[in-house]
């Protein structure tokens, strides 16, 4: 394995909050993930890049549980959850982005973030019914987190919009926003920062580092945009074929003759795409 | 006088039977309009709930199964009960389904129901159904017994809107159209989607199932064929359709009108000579289907559009419910 065992950056004794171990998705004959393993720590920014087909989206899915491994493990915050079902590891506290925003279309722009937070009296309809006054006061705290949360993402103009007529980029903010309505203990970000233009993308930075550093999110985040990831993560880990080709700091991955292999098929023609 | 009083009598039972398909509009609304899961089996529920008080509530008969006499308003909470139960049962076979899947699936089950209703004929007399159901009010003199009859079908329909639109601008309500809209999503942000799809085609199913009860109880009589899937499913469809669907007055509204427009062809129809008569019959489907694509034409989303929460309505009592 190249995950390295003895790195001590941010002191050995931390476990780490999420662990893969040896994790593999096969579909059909196509081995997706192979034997992929890795550690993120917790509070930290960690990045992982690779080449298309990598297996990058796989293992969010894996890890978010929307698709059972074929082997191998998922161990978050010590604990075996392998197979757990979505909402399962969402009350554990792993929240998730889609690379396709994946908005509520016909709910306002308020209601896609209302809909987020976990014990609400009022979506059992027993309680609807029979005590509307503790409803009422926990959708008044709902709403009031709603309101904070647009506000940040300066969408709070927007609130009573649909959530299908925003722009592509005004989505991914809104993706950001549903993880903000939890207490996320980890955040994967499938490819943030696709399809929004320049000075969004310097804006969804800055939210993305705020929620890092003042509120201690721990983020993953999946990103072909190597100049977001090289501002964003201390640590990058690579795909290739479905496992870990190597890890280490932005720059570190960027020399990785391996890596620049990995991103050409091999060829090893120059390295242009990764522009340094 | 006599002409006026004929006309009166007819409207009142026009505005019931309109009033018992907004129940299973209603119904049908729950699980389509709110929650986007493609239920093509009214008829199914509407047959359980219908034979389930016939059983329960008529006469002992060597014809068919049951006879037991109890009052009719037993007989629609066991109606209620009966569909939820196989819901429950249908639910947990199908509800992962996609939703044209599911669409089939559902058909395909209610299509059982009734072939199994007319087959088996020990229980439920077969194509000649179970007849002398009690009516409430059928001791009070005409037109009495049918104007409380409306009364009550009425109220049924009042109080169910009333709750079930306390249901949609409340939380649940908005965890409902999350899945509708987005699946993915809504299991993302930490929900039960396949409990929470069960439990709206229970709620919806049972409803339909008291549709189904009070059908048989104002017809006094049920057989296999009023559970056919033009006159229950199809019909409660393009009431929903045209109404507008995940909007609960949309519900009641298109129930009322396409009742009436199927109703009163039906008047025409039966007035042509046989051999026209007969084919008339398939004109009034066809018509229903024109009424369909020239309303959708000028309505896309039914007469009643979907409302959602808006803030400036509600600036004043902030997240006090979502009232459009």
């Amino acid at each position: 394995m190249d995950t390295n065992p003895d790195r001590t950056v941010s002191g050995a004794a931390a476990p780490p909050i999420l662990a893969v171990e040896a994790l593999t998705r096969s579909f059909g004959g196509l081995t997706a993930v192979d034997r992929c393993s890795f550690r993120v720590d917790a509070g930290r920014i960690t990045g992982i890049i690779g080449p298309n087909g990598a297996g990058k989206t796989t293992i969010f899915n894996m890890v978010a549980g929307a698709l059972p491994p074929s082997s191998g493990r998922i161990l978050f915050d010590g604990d075996d959850v392998s197979s757990l079902p979505t909402h399962e590891l969402f009350h554990r506290g792993i929240v998730r982005t889609f690379q396709i925003p994946h908005e509520f279309g016909r709910l306002t722009v308020l209601e896609n973030l209302m809909v987020v937070p976990t014990s609400q009296p009022g979506e059992r309809l027993w309680r609807v019914w029979t005590s509307p006054a503790r409803v009422r006061r926990r959708e008044r705290e709902v709403w009031e987190r709603a309101e904070d949360t647009l506000r940040f993402l300066t969408l709070w103009d927007l609130r009573d919009e649909l959530a299908t007529n925003l722009s592509g980029g005004q989505k991914k903010l809104l993706e950001l926003g549903r993880a903000m309505m939890t207490e996320p203990r980890l955040v994967l970000l499938d490819e943030p920062g696709a399809g929004v233009n320049p000075t969004l993308l310097v804006k969804l930075r800055d939210m993305i580092r705020q929620l890092n550093q003042r509120r201690g999110y721990t983020f993953v985040i999946i990103e072909h945009d190597m100049d977001l990831i090289a501002s964003l993560c201390e640590r990058v880990i690579v795909l290739a074929e479905g496992s870990v080709l190597t890890e280490g700091t932005m720059d570190a991955v960027r020399r990785d003759p391996r890596v620049i292999d990995a991103y050409l098929g091999g060829g090893g023609e120059g390295g242009a795409a990764h522009g340094g | 006088m006599e002409q006026l009083y004929g006309i009166f009598v007819y409207a009142v039972f026009l505005l019931t039977m309109g009033g018992i398909y907004a129940v299973l509009t209603l119904g049908l609304n729950i699980q389509w309009g709110f929650t986007g899961l493609f239920n093509a089996g009214v008829a199914g529920f509407f047959a359980i709930g219908a034979y389930t008080t016939a059983f329960l509530t008529t006469a002992p008969s060597a014809r068919h199964f049951g006879g037991f006499e109890l009052p009719a308003g037993a007989g629609m909470v066991a109606a209620m009960v009966a569909s939820a139960l196989i819901a429950w049962g249908v639910a947990r076979i199908c509800i992962r389904l996609r939703s044209d899947y599911l669409a089939i699936a559902t058909l395909g089950i209610a299509e059982i129901f009734r072939l199994v209703l007319k087959n088996e004929t020990w229980a439920t007399n077969g194509a000649r159904g179970v007849s002398l159901i009690p009516k409430p009010f059928e001791h009070l003199p005409e037109p009495w017994n049918q104007v409380a009859m409306l009364l009550l079908v009425f109220a049924i329909v009042l109080v169910l809107y009333g709750l079930l639109e306390r249901a949609r601008r409340a939380p649940w309500g908005r965890v409902m159209s999350a899945i509708r809209e987005n699946e993915a999503a809504a299991r993302a942000a930490g929900k039960n989607v396949d409990k929470l799809r069960i439990e709206a085609f229970i709620l919806g199913a049972a409803i339909m199932g008291l549709g189904g009860a009070l059908m048989a109880h104002h017809i006094k009589f049920i057989d296999p064929n009023m559970a056919e899937p033009v006159s229950a499913t199809f019909l409660v469809w393009v009431m929903l359709v045209i109404g507008g669907s995940a909007n609960n007055r949309g519900a009641i509204l298109g129930a009322l009108l396409v009742w009436t427009i199927w109703s009163t062809t039906e008047i025409i129809t039966t007035r042509l000579p046989t051999e026209w008569a007969l084919k008339a019959a398939y004109l009034r489907i066809f018509l229903v289907g024109l009424a369909l694509q020239l309303i959708l034409q000028r309505y896309p989303g039914g007469i009643f559009r979907e409302r959602r929460l808006r803030t400036s309505t509600t600036a004043s009592n902030r997240g006090g419910g979502s009232h459009p």
